[in-house]
């Protein structure tokens, strides 16, 4: 089509055009609605972008926790990002497998909560593999995490659930501060 | 009703009556952290539940969304098992209440992970991250108050012994039940429940507590929808909005 029609097909042209690599670094922009020092990219929010047959950019996103009440935001946010660089169509994709694991998030990220008063997920993935208590049950409830603000060590969990599903609550018993720890998943 | 929107609406419910309990200690928990923990599970169930009812929605086939399936179903169509919709009482009885159902729970899941509907083995694989930190809380604090002052622990033993009656409905494989084993898609009773019961014992014996005769009479009816008269009263809060003012929207 040589002349396309004025109106309709602008939008659909300004994807033609679109590289998904470029939206991924538009993408790294969007901050995390509850956590707004670190971007959905860097916190393995984003799963994938693809162009599909009809020049549809297909953002595939997947939950940190099942209710997670940031999602509808982050959708819209998304969409509005890409919206604002000019790419015309855009479909926001839900996928829950593989489930969200804190393991995606990257090590900007972690530095970036780190300064932000959070202190990062330490553990690798938890361990769902047995029900066994004992030992094991307490080994695991106690990951080494250290204080945002001093850096110590010697800290202890206040509670498993903080101000959000995904963070713990701290102290640390050296600066005596309260923090939150992002908790692995 | 087809078996597996039988079983599906079992999941969606259990999580959805339990959630609507949690969140009624909004604001009223014994502690700051206490009450954080009891509506951040809360929340977690909540999403599992859209998981579920969606999923059952579409396989019904009927035009019901998870909205509808929450809001406008009675309680004779509910599918949840009895444990859930027992009252909150006092913190021994919701706390024991919370670790029975997730230790279940937790097997469970585990076991759905395999499910031959792939479907359901994804919900699964997302809500076992979560329900394995409600099951270590819950753990904890049965730990913690059972072997704590003589008062915490006459109060859990006797919100045990009370609730004790409810825990083998799960086990009480029915033929909706059974159906799901068939196709692969639900694991099988006797496992689960013997992964339970070693779980329960394990912590039970920690906490100082007698765990009462795995054998004894167990309460039923829940899945098949004959509740007790509380249900009414849980959907009644619940589904007052939708009711009262049909098709609202937030």
């Amino acid at each position: 089509m040589d002349t396309p029609a004025v109106t309709a097909s602008a939008d659909v042209d300004a994807n033609v055009d679109v590289d998904v690599g470029q939206v991924w670094a538009w993408l790294a922009e969007v901050a995390d609605p509850e956590i707004p020092v670190i971007s959905i990219v860097d916190l393995g929010i984003v799963r994938a972008v693809d162009i599909d047959a009809g020049a549809v950019c297909v953002v595939t996103i997947t939950p940190t926790y099942s209710g997670c009440p940031a999602m509808d935001v982050i959708a819209a946010d998304i969409e509005q990002a890409l919206r604002a660089r000019g790419v015309g169509q855009v479909r926001i994709a839900t996928r829950l497998t593989p489930a969200w694991s804190t393991d995606w998030m990257s090590a900007v990220g972690r530095v970036a909560l780190t300064r932000y008063g959070i202190a990062p997920p330490v553990q690798q993935v938890i361990d769902i593999s047995g029900l066994r208590h004992g030992v094991k049950r307490h080994a695991i409830q106690a990951p080494d995490v250290a204080c945002p603000h001093c850096g110590s060590h010697h800290t202890r969990l206040t509670s498993q659930f903080g101000s959000t599903p995904c963070k713990a609550l701290y102290q640390c018993l050296d600066c005596r501060e309260p923090f939150d720890y992002f908790k692995c998943h | 009703m087809d078996a597996k929107v039988d079983y599906l609406l079992r999941q969606g419910d259990n999580a959805l009556i339990l959630s609507q309990q949690l969140s009624q200690l909004c604001g009223k928990g014994p502690a700051l952290e206490e009450d954080m923990a009891l509506t951040n599970v809360a929340l977690d169930l909540l999403g599992q539940t859209r998981l579920w009812l969606t999923y059952a929605g579409e396989r019904e086939g009927q035009g019901r969304d998870e909205d509808r399936l929450a809001f406008l179903r009675d309680t004779r169509e509910f599918r949840n098992v009895l444990l859930v919709e027992q009252p909150n009482g006092d913190y021994a009885q919701t706390l024991t209440r919370q670790f029975l159902f997730d230790s279940w729970h937790y097997v469970l899941l585990r076991g759905l992970l395999q499910s031959t509907d792939a479907r359901i083995a994804e919900i699964a694989e997302k809500s076992l991250k979560e329900v394995t930190y409600h099951l270590r809380r819950s753990g904890d604090l049965v730990v913690r108050l059972g072997d704590g002052t003589d008062v915490s622990h006459r109060k859990m033993q006797a919100a045990l012994d009370e609730l004790w009656t409810y825990a083998g409905e799960m086990f009480i494989y029915d033929d909706v039940d059974l159906a799901m084993v068939e196709q692969g898609v639900a694991p099988a009773a006797e496992p689960l429940r013997a992964a339970f019961l070693e779980h329960v014992a394990e912590v039970l014996a920690e906490a100082t507590l007698t765990m009462p005769a795995p054998g004894a009479y167990m309460q039923r009816g829940g899945k098949q929808g004959r509740h007790g008269e509380r249900h009414g009263f849980i959907l009644a809060e619940m589904q007052f909005l939708q009711r009262a003012y049909p098709d609202a929207q937030w």
